[in-house]
């Protein structure tokens, strides 16, 4: 049914050491002290990678209808404006009223 | 289950389903941590996230769920096969990682209790013993689910004719890992 | 009987809703008569303090869950597969469960009118009473002690469940089971209204169900989630509550717009105005429903920026349902009107929304805001828009789909006279609570002193409730003056456009003899480039597999309740059965062979 462009065993393999990879780093990112000061960043872009790998290629969502993704997306994306907009106006309104 | 019905989007009725569930999910899971997120800091007593979090041992349980995504989809590409000796052995492994986690994040729970850390002792314990209790009674469920999908196998009653129903499991069991590259990230590594 | 136990036909599922939902309405009117006695008068004492809080609690609760959103469910289950041309929802079975579950967690909640005894309370209600938005921290155990916000939050956490399940069956159902030629485009208007309300569902109710979980962990567990005492913020409840309400009022108004939508072409023999700007301002206020969500919370210190953009949203919202509201005036300019009851409700439900739509306006600004936040200009706003928006349209929609459901038309000089006595009876109920608001009369409050001078504005809303009342009798007596000897209904009473008039009223079980090959918007009806379609065949070339019912959804739903209750007692023995009937009914559910 979903047989279009198909993901291989060996595509599975590669992306599994990828996600192992980037877990390597990013917990290498949290111990080097080096990087403090970039450390949300990198992990939220790292950990990002990561999530779409598994979605794009683990849940055949690279492969499958655009439909899915649309289906996915939507959500996935209100989702992520919910977070960062309470974020903002428990923080903001923090920083306003304490004028820093 | 029923097939070859005409479909308007020529697309699995049961996937299209799974996929609006996992979208809803993504907004219970965003509740969960927002709340974490708007929390954060705001422990009045401790013990507080940098004194408790153990790194090394969350780092092995997130490798532990990354590899159990690898044995779902390899268990996925053996039932759409019909190799049902390798699905079957896919399906328990990917059941047993999970169970790897779970009883990993039960020693943590159990190791922070008896560091003080218990469900109401400040909003850090709430917080994240709910977050990450939910992302783990979601696992449980996704254990269940793939342990009767294996017992099926075993009963010569799955084959590539329901390779949808492992699809749908799988897609259950990944996004229960995506959850926790989130979590992993959110909690642990940005303290 | 039995065969109503295991049903999966949403005809039968969608008449089940209807029922239950009207029984549930008249509940909360009652409720509401109850409220208006007390508030007749300045210092009316009818009620006790306490009585009051719980009364406006269930009206509110039982409104919006249980009358307004099942009344919605009872025409997404009876008409949404017939426009679209399937013989069954994409999952009839998971459909029966959403009906049996709501049908059990409404008994939960109204079942804390008589449950105080079990408690040990001293009375006999401990009906939930911290309002139907539960604040925090009034919620909280140190000022809720009694179990009735536990009935409450209980209650709605399987409500929500009810809602989820149907929510992900009616996505799948409109966009997979349509008949063939039946694009997007091409959908009823209804049809595409309920689709979006159905994702406002999929992705708010989880935000509540989160809100309601942590609420539950402070009662149960002893979390501080909205203690302060313990750190917690009361405003993250209000967050997460509203981020959930608000796309709840837009689920609560889109089916009627919807219904609206099917009613005024039919009778004014013109198809609708402007289909697809209507559409995408349907789907605009459905994702625009999402940026609004503080304006709940003027008065809550928020700062002047988030008070800005939330005001700024808020009024951008207006602009797609006015487009909607000139586009069905532009539905009716030129057309060939026919003042059936149907359209009655349809014109009134245009004329009150606009009411209320301009109070909401009001509110957009934030000063403007906090004089009328709390008071009963508000209550005016929200009864406007959801009696005078929402009900209407409901009531347009039985009047118009009551011979298709039952066979039987409605007598339409019953109707003429429910229609006028409830026009007049909101209005005279709500319009004064614009002024008794502004005047400084707050909400929620059991009585008033004579000096704040909103007595005479009071005992005339009060006489519009019972207006209103009175009204609903009439339309009682319709209804049981048709069962008894209602004029007989053919196919097409109205001659109307969509694909539900094709067939016999009540239509046969399996809806079409043949899946129709659909070539327009409106197939039924002659248009510039398609004749109507060719009626179907009376009987079908082949036998139609229909499915059996299943005990299953009944089962599984029961597991439910079992657990509230195990909950709200204390039991934890309770709850592990209920859990074990949800495991098991899922189980018996999964391997049972239930072809479509």
């Amino acid at each position: 049914m979903s047989e279009q462009a198909h993901a291989t065993t060996g595509t599975y393999l590669r992306v599994a050491a990828i996600l192992v990879m980037i877990t390597l780093i990013e917990v290498g990112v949290f111990y080097v002290p080096a990087f403090q000061s970039a450390l949300v960043p990198i992990l939220l872009v790292l950990s990002a990678v990561k999530f779409a790998l598994v979605v794009m290629f683990y849940m055949h969502l690279k492969f499958d209808n655009r439909f899915f993704t649309f289906l996915f997306g939507g959500p996935l994306l209100l989702a992520f404006a919910v977070v960062v907009s309470l974020l903002f106006i428990f923080y903001g309104a923090v920083r306003l009223r304490t004028g820093v | 289950m029923a097939h070859a019905h005409h479909t308007s989007m020529g697309l699995d009725s049961r996937k299209m389903a799974f996929w609006a569930f996992i979208g809803s999910e993504c907004l219970l899971f965003a509740s969960l941590i927002s709340t974490y997120l708007l929390y954060k800091g705001r422990s009045q007593v401790g013990p507080y996230p940098h004194e408790i979090l153990n790194i090394p041992f969350t780092s092995f349980s997130t490798f532990d769920l990354l590899m159990s995504s690898l044995a779902m989809v390899l268990a996925l590409a053996a039932v759409q096969r019909g190799d049902m000796r390798q699905g079957k052995l896919w399906l328990f492994v990917t059941a047993l990682l999970g169970l790897i986690f779970l009883g990993g994040q039960v020693w943590e729970f159990n190791h922070f209790y008896h560091q003080g850390l218990g469900l109401t002792t400040n909003l850090f314990g709430s917080t994240f013993y709910v977050l990450t209790g939910t992302h783990g009674a979601h696992v449980t469920v996704g254990v269940i689910w793939l342990l009767t999908l294996w017992v099926q196998a075993l009963r010569g009653k799955l084959g590539p004719a329901q390779a949808m129903t492992v699809e749908i499991t799988g897609l259950y069991w990944h996004f229960v890992d995506v959850v926790w590259i989130i979590i992993f990230t959110v909690v642990y590594l940005i303290q | 009987m039995k065969s109503w136990l295991t049903t999966t036909d949403h005809k039968r599922i969608g008449l089940l809703y209807f029922w239950t939902a009207f029984v549930f309405f008249l509940i909360g009117g009652l409720e509401a008569l109850i409220i208006r006695a007390q508030l007749a008068r300045p210092e009316g004492l009818g009620v006790s303090a306490e009585t009051y809080n719980q009364l406006f609690t269930m009206h509110g609760t039982t409104m919006v869950f249980l009358a307004l959103m099942p009344l919605s469910a009872a025409f997404f289950n009876y008409i949404i597969p017939l426009q679209i041309g399937a013989r069954d929802v994409a999952f009839p079975r998971l459909n029966a469960f959403s009906y049996w579950v709501f049908l059990l967690g409404g008994l939960f909640m109204n079942a804390s009118f008589i449950a105080g005894p079990l408690f040990g309370a001293g009375r006999l209600s401990v009906a939930p009473d911290a309002g139907w938005f539960g604040y925090a921290n009034l919620t909280s155990k140190q000022f809720s002690p009694g179990p009735n916000i536990d009935f409450w939050l209980l209650g709605l956490q399987v409500l929500g469940i009810a809602s989820l399940a149907a929510g992900f069956n009616f996505i799948v159902t409109i966009l997979n089971m349509r008949a063939p030629g039946m694009r997007m485009l091409r959908l009823p208007a209804f049809s595409w209204m309920t689709l979006v309300t159905q994702f406002l569902v999929i992705t708010a109710f989880p935000v509540i169900t989160v809100a309601l979980v942590l609420l539950m962990f402070d009662r149960f567990f002893g979390t501080h989630f909205f203690i302060p005492a313990g750190g917690g913020d009361p405003i993250l409840w209000q967050h997460l509550f509203w981020l959930f309400g608000h796309p709840e009022v837009y689920i609560l108004i889109l089916p009627a717009m919807g219904i609206v939508s099917e009613v005024l072409p039919t009778f004014s023999r013109k198809p609708l105005f402007g289909y697809t700007v209507v559409v995408y301002s349907g789907v605009l206020i459905g994702f625009m429903g999402w940026g609004v969500w503080s304006h709940h919370m003027f008065s809550v210190g928020l700062g002047p920026i988030a008070d800005s953009v939330f005001a700024g949203t808020t009024m951008l919202i207006a602009v797609p349902t006015g487009v909607k509201i000139f586009n069905w005036i532009g539905t009716l300019w030129g057309g060939q009107i026919r003042f059936t009851t149907a359209m009655l409700f349809a014109i009134g439900f245009i004329a009150m929304f606009i009411i209320g739509g301009l109070s909401g306006v009001s509110h957009a600004s934030p000063p403007a805001d906090l004089q009328q936040t709390d008071t009963y200009y508000v209550v005016a706003h929200i009864h406007y828009v959801l009696f005078g928006g929402t009900m209407l349209g409901l009531f347009a929609g039985m009047y118009y789909w009551w011979p298709k459901m039952t066979g039987r038309q409605l007598s339409e000089s019953l109707g003429k006279w429910h229609f006028w006595l409830t026009l007049i009876g909101m209005n005279l109920a709500f319009f004064p609570m614009h002024f008794s608001g502004l005047l400084g009369m707050p909400r929620r409050i059991y009585t008033y002193a004579p000096e704040l001078g909103v007595g005479g504005l009071n005992l005339i809303s009060t006489a519009g409730a019972f207006l209103i009342g009175l009204a609903m009798l009439v339309f009682l007596w319709n209804i049981v003056r048709t069962r008894r000897s209602g004029a007989a209904a053919g196919n097409d009473p109205w001659g109307g456009a969509t694909l539900e008039w094709a067939m016999s009223s009540p239509p046969p079980v399996y809806n079409f003899t043949v899946i129709p090959h659909v070539a327009s918007r409106v197939p039924l009806w002659q248009t510039e480039h398609h004749a109507p379609m060719t009626p179907l065949p009376a009987t079908p070339p082949a036998p139609i597999h229909v499915p059996g019912g299943s005990w299953w959804p009944l089962f599984t739903a029961f597991g439910l309740p079992t657990m509230a209750i195990g909950a709200i007692s204390h039991q934890l023995w309770l709850v592990l059965v209920g859990v074990a009937v949800v495991i098991v009914g899922i189980y018996r559910w999964a391997y049972e062979p239930f072809e479509m």
